[in-house]
């Protein structure tokens, strides 16, 4: 006899009768007729009419029936809430049963029961149960204060429940611990800012604990939670991965996934240099390839994250190419997902193997699976170089096979293959030409049109292809009718002759018959061009086009790292963040992988090979006193005849340089904000006069060769933008074009003096700083500091003569130095400094001076030689006066240098105290030739993306956080000479902060 | 964190029977389960997670039936897929077969087993053998030898019973093999 009886009854008056059978004598009968109101329950009758009935059953001794009846309650009694108190005194009761069962379950109902009047009730008894003696009652408990908190968070605050659930997680049971747990991170999640899991080490440590012991589920809750925390060091971190590692053998493969989260996250934390690190790496691949021989639906959620790892952290599946190979029964969302993940793991060792693979694909059934893997093959011409030409015969093979879309999918991907490669595999453009007339999808079409446009000059009837395609104009899709209107013009600037009448017809057609004003405005433009100036025609639409790269579907790094923290959920699977799915998460913290602490320092130690330029030399040895003498001594006094690296300055007429050293040189002075606007302030004139006065006075230098020195410098002084020098006297050619400076002259930046908002300000210059003192420069002081001015670096000194003599003979030399400074021609002092004289003088420098590796990195010794002695001091320069002005990167190469670099070159930083918004901060760092690349934001945090370039060709990427309304900002950097990051990050916060 | 609610729907996506563990969620939500099933295998863009506005639906298939979990969260994906497959074996274990007639012949225990695996979407004792301790297809009477949670429940080892005793220890191996041919 089966339940299934009780669905057959279906009388007209059966309510009444249920009624009668419930209010029976016999217990039996009773039993029977809750069983059947059940059944009416599950097919969704409504049997809420006979709630006072059953409720009247709830004291029962029978076990069964008691479940019964609670089931009914949780489902009714939201429609019945004066009633469901009836019930009230049954659950009190029941909650106090000597049997733990019964116990567990009264407290696990009342909490689903959403009923306000009967919560009040609650408390009394879920608090007994919190304390239970039964650990089974414990943990039903524990769940409870969460379903309370679900339905009245305020209550459960005031009652303290929160305490005894954190005290829960010193529980002695595993499995009281693991509710406890996930009851608070369930509570946490929607309270973000309770800071409920105050988690330290001595908690996790109990946690850690309960790990090994719990439940398969418990331990998933545990993992989880665990992955919220940051580590105090990187030896918390380690033991921490150490005991969470076990688990990664274990058959659930959601315990599997947890633990890889939490390995994922924490290794982020460790030195790269330990041996530990190494073991973790090997240690992860072989339970993500376990992961794939789960269920379907386990294996994508599994490949879905292993998509992710594989960004993240390339090296742990890379010898695991063969796991991911199709297998034929499985289902295509898997199929799909392997095909991804073989293409990210596409390399030179394996491409053979996966291009066999694919090539079997391509023969399958699955349409979808076919294009796909077609598709992937063009993707592994373009990732992997050396494979691109095996690639492109294999899909010629596949065209040969005339399976229509199989051709046509391969005639997408060869024109994005001609894209990365151009001119290399023309010799394919015949084959491709005989599958002309199959072609029907759009995209194939425009494919073709595409190729046949772009190499119109090799193929001989290109112009008849094209024209068969003309006939049909106006019922092909928008794609091809745009590319066909490109690739007639780009044939008639090629072979102009003969296609003229083509031109003329493909042009009319796309402005006068047709309704696409897409279409139409492509056509206007070329007529106007192939009618003003056929040459620009020939420059625009011949133009040299920019190579495709090859991951163009990289998760950017910040969503990446955020994905990282949620592997396992839904987050995920979707590959989208928490917040742009889930009602409500929004302003919810974005979780961050926790940045090793001090890794700035930490990558000081690491090997130089890989980075350029910066540390040529062998690392930091600094040379034998002896040495650095002698260099220093071996002054070169006569100007240097070439000076590699960055040329000087443009060459100024005197007199503009007179007319402004002699009144707004002091504008800006030395102050520290040179964007104030200031009047001129006259104690500090004479001193500039005096100096304008005397330096076409002084004998030994032409103007040519003073002029780039003191001209720029003024330039520079008066607007603080390396444009203004060149607007007062150089020509507009020589102005960096990299810099949108208004022309106007120095007048113009006046008005822009306020805000700044909108316009590129100039380089930060650091106020002048004492480099050396007059007691150790015999009566000689030096204060100095370093500029970059329209492209040249300045090394700006006022000299003081605070000696009794005269002094004359000034020369200057740099010892070695990290970025090979030199100077680029002698100091010009106007001698003879007479005593208590002071003059600025301002000597450009470039980088063509031998380089040697210093410590600090931007540490500079310099020797100033004069009549009476030889001084040596050593100052330090901001590293961004060697940021030079092309230093914008493209978006594409910025997203694939980030990923390129290895994460233990990336360096996080704080600047505290900032109150600019995102726009000014990009403002005021482009001037120090920090360029933005792209801006993101996300829940009111702006994520700027910068990128910079120093004058040896380093390249240092940024991503700079910043949270409306928060003066913190964020700096992560990544470079591959990690050394530079310090250096950089100072100048970020010198930047952003004056 | 997990599963809001899970169903089990027949082939036509009529719910058999389905347990509401939140409590604030849209039942109805799953009406919508079938259609968009029907278009994404019509689109051939079948994936295990079906999305309707802010409710996800996670879903498996066990011979004529569907077993869907909903969240309206972030949920731990992984685990509610091995949840759903590791209720199907529990309910395997009781009836034999799963399937359509075995969900209605017996509605109650299964009932009480939505009840006893899952609380608030968090998983609890999953493992039959400790199941089957404690939920019986026979009603008790409470007085005598009413069952009471075995201590398994929340032990250590929980998928064990305890007091197991054999004259020889040994242990027996599965190696399962497959081989992917064409």
């Amino acid at each position: 006899m089966t339940d299934s009886k009780y669905f057959t009854t279906t009388k007209k008056g059966e309510i009444f009768e249920l009624k009668a059978e419930l209010n029976s004598d016999k217990k039996e009968k009773k039993k029977e007729a809750v069983k059947k109101v059940i059944a009416s329950m599950t097919v969704g009758k409504d049997v809420s009419a006979l709630f006072p009935d059953v409720v009247n059953c709830m004291q029962t001794d029978n076990l069964e029936l008691k479940k019964l009846v609670y089931l009914y309650l949780m489902n009714y009694a939201k429609s019945q809430p004066d009633m469901a108190i009836m019930a009230v005194n049954t659950f009190v009761k029941d909650c106090e049963d000597p049997n733990p069962l019964i116990r567990a379950l009264a407290v696990r109902t009342m909490g689903c029961i959403r009923v306000d009047k009967i919560t009040e009730y609650l408390c009394e008894p879920l608090r007994k149960c919190l304390k239970d003696e039964d650990p089974y009652v414990r943990k039903t408990a524990a769940v409870c204060v969460a379903k309370l908190h679900d339905i009245n968070a305020q209550l459960v605050e005031d009652q303290g429940f929160l305490d005894t659930l954190k005290d829960l997680i010193s529980d002695s049971n595993p499995m009281v611990v693991a509710n406890a747990v996930a009851a608070l991170s369930e509570i946490a999640e929607s309270h973000p800012n309770s800071n409920l899991l105050d988690l330290n080490p001595q908690s996790i440590n109990k946690l850690l604990t309960a790990l090994n012991e719990c439940t398969e589920w418990g331990q998933i809750f545990i993992l989880d939670c665990l992955a919220n925390y940051t580590p105090r060091d990187d030896r918390e971190s380690q033991s921490i991965c150490e005991r969470v590692t076990p688990r990664l053998s274990h058959a659930n493969s959601a315990v599997v996934l947890s633990a890889v989260k939490v390995l994922m996250k924490f290794m982020e934390m460790l030195p790269k240099d330990l041996d530990y690190y190494g073991t973790l790496l090997k240690k992860l691949a072989p339970p993500l390839v376990t992961l794939l021989s789960a269920e379907p639906e386990l294996q994508y959620v599994a490949l879905r994250n292993i998509n992710l790892i594989v960004q993240k952290r390339p090296e742990i599946l890379k010898h695991e190419m063969k796991v991911f190979f199709v297998k034929y029964n499985d289902p295509i969302y898997v199929k799909l997902e392997k095909l991804d993940i073989m293409i990210r793991l596409a390399s030179q060792a394996n491409i053979a193997q996966v291009l066999a693979e694919l090539k079997e694909y391509a023969t399958e059934v699955d349409v979808d699976f076919v294009r796909k893997a077609v598709r992937a093959i063009g993707r592994c011409a373009i990732k992997v170089e050396q494979s691109a030409e095996r690639c492109v015969s294999t899909l010629l093979d596949l065209i040969q096979t005339k399976v229509n879309y199989v051709v046509q999918e391969a005639i997408v991907v060869i024109k994005d293959i001609f894209r990365k490669y151009p001119n290399k595999y023309e010799s394919v453009i015949a084959t491709l030409c005989e599958n002309l007339d199959s072609l029907d999808e759009p995209e194939a079409r425009a494919a073709m049109i595409w190729i046949v446009g772009e190499y119109a000059e090799r193929i001989d009837n290109a112009d008849e292809l094209l024209e068969s395609f003309l006939e049909g104009f106006h019922d092909e899709s928008t794609q091809v009718q745009l590319q066909l209107l490109t690739a007639i013009v780009k044939l008639f600037l090629k072979k102009p002759t003969e296609t003229q009448e083509l031109v003329q017809q493909v042009l009319s057609l796309a402005t006068q018959d047709s309704d696409n004003p897409d279409l139409r405005d492509r056509g206007y433009i070329y007529w106007r061009l192939l009618s003003t100036d056929p040459v620009a025609a020939k420059e625009v639409v011949l133009a040299e086009k920019p190579l495709i790269s090859e991951e163009t579907d990289l998760i950017e790094p910040t969503l990446l790292e955020e994905l990282i923290c949620h592997i396992g959920t839904l987050a995920s699977v979707y590959h989208k963040p928490p917040s742009a799915f889930v009602e409500g998460s929004r302003g919810v913290q974005h979780k961050r992988i926790p940045i090793r602490s001090g890794s700035g320092e930490s990558s000081e130690s690491q090997d130089t090979g890989g980075a350029p330029g910066a540390t040529e030399a062998p690392a930091a040895i600094i040379p034998s006193q002896g040495d650095l003498l002698g260099d220093l001594l071996n002054l070169d006094l006569t100007p240097p005849t070439s000076t590699a690296g960055a040329p000087p300055g443009p060459p100024m007429p005197m007199g503009g340089m007179d007319l402004l050293g002699g009144g707004l040189d002091s504008l800006m002075g030395d102050e520290s904000e040179p964007y104030s606007p200031q009047m001129p302030r006259g104690a500090d004139t004479p001193q500039s006069l005096r100096f304008s006065h005397s330096s076409p006075s002084s004998p030994d230098y032409s103007p040519t060769e003073l002029a780039p020195g003191p001209a720029l410098q003024l330039g520079g002084d008066i607007g603080g933008s390396p444009s203004m020098g060149s607007g007062f006297g150089a020509p507009a050619a020589v102005m960096p074009s990299s810099l949108n400076a208004p022309v106007g002259g120095g007048l113009g930046d006046l008005f822009d003096l306020g805000g700044g908002v909108g316009m590129p300000m100039g380089t930060f210059v650091p106020p002048k700083t004492l480099w050396l003192p007059a007691m150790k420069g015999k009566g000689l002081e030096i204060m100095g500091t370093f500029a970059r001015r329209a492209g040249v670096i300045q090394m700006e000194m006022t000299l003081t003569n605070k000696a009794m003599s005269v002094m004359t003979d000034f020369a200057i030399q740099f010892n070695r130095n990290s970025f090979g400074l030199a100077p680029a021609g002698p100091l010009q002092v106007p001698t003879p400094l007479s005593p208590n004289q002071t003059i600025d003088v301002s000597l450009p420098l470039n980088n063509g001076g031998p380089v040697m590796k210093m410590e600090p990195l931007n540490n500079l010794q310099v020797a100033v030689k004069n009549n009476i002695d030889v001084f040596y001091f050593s100052c330090q320069y901001p590293i961004s006066m060697l940021f030079v002005e092309d230093g914008k990167m493209d978006r594409q190469v910025f997203l694939a240098t980030w990923k390129d670099i290895p994460n233990e070159n990336e360096a996080q930083f704080q600047i505290n105290d900032c109150h600019l918004n995102s726009d000014a901060a990009s403002n005021k760092l482009q001037g120090s030739n920090v360029f933005t690349i792209a801006k993101r934001t996300v829940e009111g945090q702006d994520m700027l993306y910068q990128s910079m370039k120093l004058t040896n060709g380093i390249c240092v990427l940024t991503e700079l956080r910043v949270q409306t309304g928060s003066p913190t900002y964020t700096v992560s950097l990544k470079c591959r000479a990690a050394e530079v990051s310090q250096c950089v990050f100072q100048c970020y916060e010198a930047a952003l902060k004056n | 964190m997990s599963a809001s609610a899970v169903f089990i729907l027949d082939l036509k996506g009529k719910v058999l029977i389905c347990r509401n563990y939140m409590g604030n969620t849209d039942m109805n939500q799953i009406d919508h389960f079938m259609p968009l099933l029907m278009k994404k295998e019509e689109d051939g863009e079948i994936t295990p997670i079906i999305t309707h506005g802010n409710t996800h639906f996670l879903w498996i298939k066990h011979s004529n039936l569907y077993l869907v979990a909903t969240t309206r969260k972030n949920a731990n994906a992984a685990l509610v897929y091995s949840f759903l497959y590791k209720i199907t074996q529990v309910f395997k274990e009781y009836f034999k077969e799963l399937e359509e007639e075995s969900i209605r012949d017996n509605f109650v225990t299964v009932y009480e087993l939505m009840d006893e695996v899952m609380d608030f979407g968090f998983p609890q004792t999953t493992d039959s053998k400790i199941l089957q301790e404690y939920i019986t297809q026979q009603g008790h009477k409470l007085e005598v030898g009413a069952p009471r949670p075995p201590a398994t429940v929340t032990n250590a080892v929980s998928w064990r019973s305890e007091g197991i005793k054999y004259r020889k220890n040994e242990v027996f191996m599965d190696v399962i093999e497959s081989v992917n041919l064409l």
